[in-house]
């Protein structure tokens, strides 16, 4: 479904994204890890269009989409997520999805349809659907999924989840890591999931990559990566209280 | 029936007898005036309500005045034909400025700043080009000779001219209503809001932004041609420069920007205020008026962000929820 070649970013005299390739299957879960700085982010907004690559290819069902706009990624069928939850706060919470599915279909739908898809994405990942709820009381947490249901409501064939559990609790990201399996079984859609800490996504996942100084150091089943030792070198480093951090 | 329709239709009904009433003509004149600023301000606030704040439409209101009187008197084209034209000018000037501000993400202060700069390019041309615009001097359409005539859109009676701008500001406020309901006008609060997350939904920001710049210049441009032919005489200070931008963006922030009648009352308030000032004051003082404006302007953002009429439906809002 999705195949990159060679992809590179530079900003300036710096290679945030060196030379990085793999190929992803559809209904695969892949988990991008790495320490911070690694360049999953950069690697992921490359993707996403937000970023245009230095060089390499991004072939999406056999069409080319590196160098594509942010939208047209997201039309032919990719949805992201923001690392730091980046809400429309203007509008409600459910204007906020309903937005995105209208838009984020290309205009295909009616206002009505658009507004039917907001509710099933906020059904999915359990977020109330009242029309006057605004974001203001949305937590961490909440707000994370309300990333996920925008990206969701757009109607992607793939989606990029960008640290959703990154200021949650344990027992959060357990929900978190439920809810993608849940839209990978119910929904179909392939996921790149990026996270700097292993924890919750080992379980996950159906394959890791691991990223370091922008380069992949290592790719594999979970276990397999878990046990290479670059990635436990480079990764965890020899500092034990890190290595219990990401056990943990 | 709704709200937004129902209350510009009974406003406009009151309106339009007004002369069965036995109004003066100063009466009028200051109907007029609210209908037609009120229009220009609701073109204004179509763009102004999604942070797309414009100190630019000084300009676009003096293109549509200007290139229309002008093809009337070089060219005895009729405002038939030069106001549409007039408009086009504006709006193509519009996409000159507008479209590299988009792209480039001239956002926020520094948006405001360029279109500051364009007001000014336009005054400053109007002036400058004095042999055909009549520089500072302003300019005067050539008058037809009965006074009144449907080809060159010139009336002589005030009246005439009322229900010319009811129309005109009906439509502004149907175009703000059809803005209102549409999706883009989400699409344009969640540009407003994070311009890259509304791209990563599937936003075309470009787009959505351009349109309704376009649409809030042309519809300026067409307020100030109908400004001209109804004052039959214009001057840069008065239908273009920065003090007409400005004069913009304070009535609507008094008025209201993100509700429908906002801008109108705005108008309203800020005609009604100039001129009861005028009155008490008088000329002896001209600046007094400027002054207190720009104190109450201060006053507004400070104590009432959403206007007159924004904050008396918040209060209504809270009054209802606390019945409940």
């Amino acid at each position: 479904m999705l195949e990159v070649r060679d992809l590179t970013k530079r900003f300036g005299g710096f290679t945030a994204v060196s030379g990085v390739s793999f190929d992803l299957a559809e209904g695969e879960i892949l988990g991008l890890i790495g320490p911070n700085g690694s360049g999953k982010s950069t690697t992921f907004n490359c993707l996403s269009g937000l970023y245009l690559p230095t060089s390499g290819n991004v072939r999406f069902q056999g069409r080319d989409i590196a160098g594509w706009s942010s939208s047209r990624v997201c039309h032919a069928g990719i949805a992201r997520t923001f690392q730091i939850p980046r809400p429309f706060k203007n509008l409600t919470i459910l204007e906020n999805v309903a937005v995105s599915a209208y838009y984020g279909r290309a205009r295909s739908v009616s206002r009505r349809e658009a507004f039917v898809h907001a509710e099933e994405a906020l059904a999915m990942v359990r977020l109330p659907v009242d029309p006057t709820l605004g974001i203001g009381g949305l937590g961490a947490a909440g707000l994370k999924k309300l990333e996920l249901a925008r990206a969701l409501a757009t109607g992607p064939k793939l989606l990029l989840a960008d640290e959703s559990l990154g200021g949650l609790d344990e027992s959060e990201m357990d929900q978190a890591a439920d809810m993608l399996q849940a839209i990978r079984r119910d929904k179909g859609i392939t996921i790149i999931w990026v996270e700097h800490i292993m924890g919750v996504l080992m379980r996950v996942v159906d394959r890791v990559m691991v990223l370091d100084h922008g380069e992949v150091i290592a790719s594999g089943t979970p276990a397999e990566v878990a046990a290479h030792p670059k990635v436990i070198e480079v990764y965890l480093g020899s500092d034990p209280t890190a290595r219990q951090h990401a056990q943990a | 029936m709704q709200r937004d329709v129902i209350a510009p239709l009974v406003i406009a009904a009151l309106v339009a007898l007004a002369p069965f009433a036995g109004q003066t003509d100063y009466f009028i004149h200051i109907l007029v005036q609210i209908l037609l600023w009120g229009f220009i301000y609701t073109a204004w606030s179509l763009m102004g309500r999604f942070g797309l704040v414009s100190l630019g439409h000084g300009a676009f209101m003096g293109i549509g005045a200007y290139v229309t009187v002008l093809l009337w008197n070089f060219f005895e084209l009729t405002p038939w034909i030069g106001m549409p034209i007039a408009v086009a000018a504006a709006v193509a000037l519009a996409a000159i400025v507008g479209w590299p501000c988009v792209r480039l993400r001239i956002v926020g202060h520094y948006f405001a700043l360029v279109t500051l700069a364009l007001t000014a390019v336009v005054a400053l041309s109007i002036v400058g080009l004095r042999d055909i615009t009549g520089g500072s001097l302003g300019l005067t359409p050539n008058r037809e000779a009965a006074g009144t005539s449907i080809y060159a859109f010139q009336f002589a009676s005030k009246t005439v001219f009322l229900y010319v701008a009811l129309v005109l500001w009906l439509i502004g406020l149907f175009v703000w209503r059809a803005v209102d309901r549409g999706m883009g006008r989400y699409a344009l609060q969640a540009i407003s809001s994070d311009e890259d997350a509304s791209a990563s939904v599937g936003i075309n920001v470009g787009v959505e932004k351009i349109r309704i710049i376009l649409l809030s210049a042309g519809l300026t441009a067409l307020g100030g041609a109908v400004f001209g032919q109804y004052q039959m005489y214009i001057n840069p200070e008065t239908v273009s420069g920065i003090g007409v931008s400005l004069q913009i963006v304070f009535a609507v922030v008094a008025g209201g920007m993100f509700v429908q009648l906002g801008p109108t009352v705005g108008a309203a308030f800020t005609l009604i205020l100039a001129e009861t000032l005028r009155i008490l004051i008088g000329n002896e003082y001209h600046a007094a008026d400027t002054t207190i404006y720009g104190l109450m302007l201060v006053l507004f953002i400070i104590f009432m962000p959403k206007g007159i009429l924004g904050a008396v439906f918040a209060g209504l809002e809270r009054a209802k929820a606390k019945a409940a």
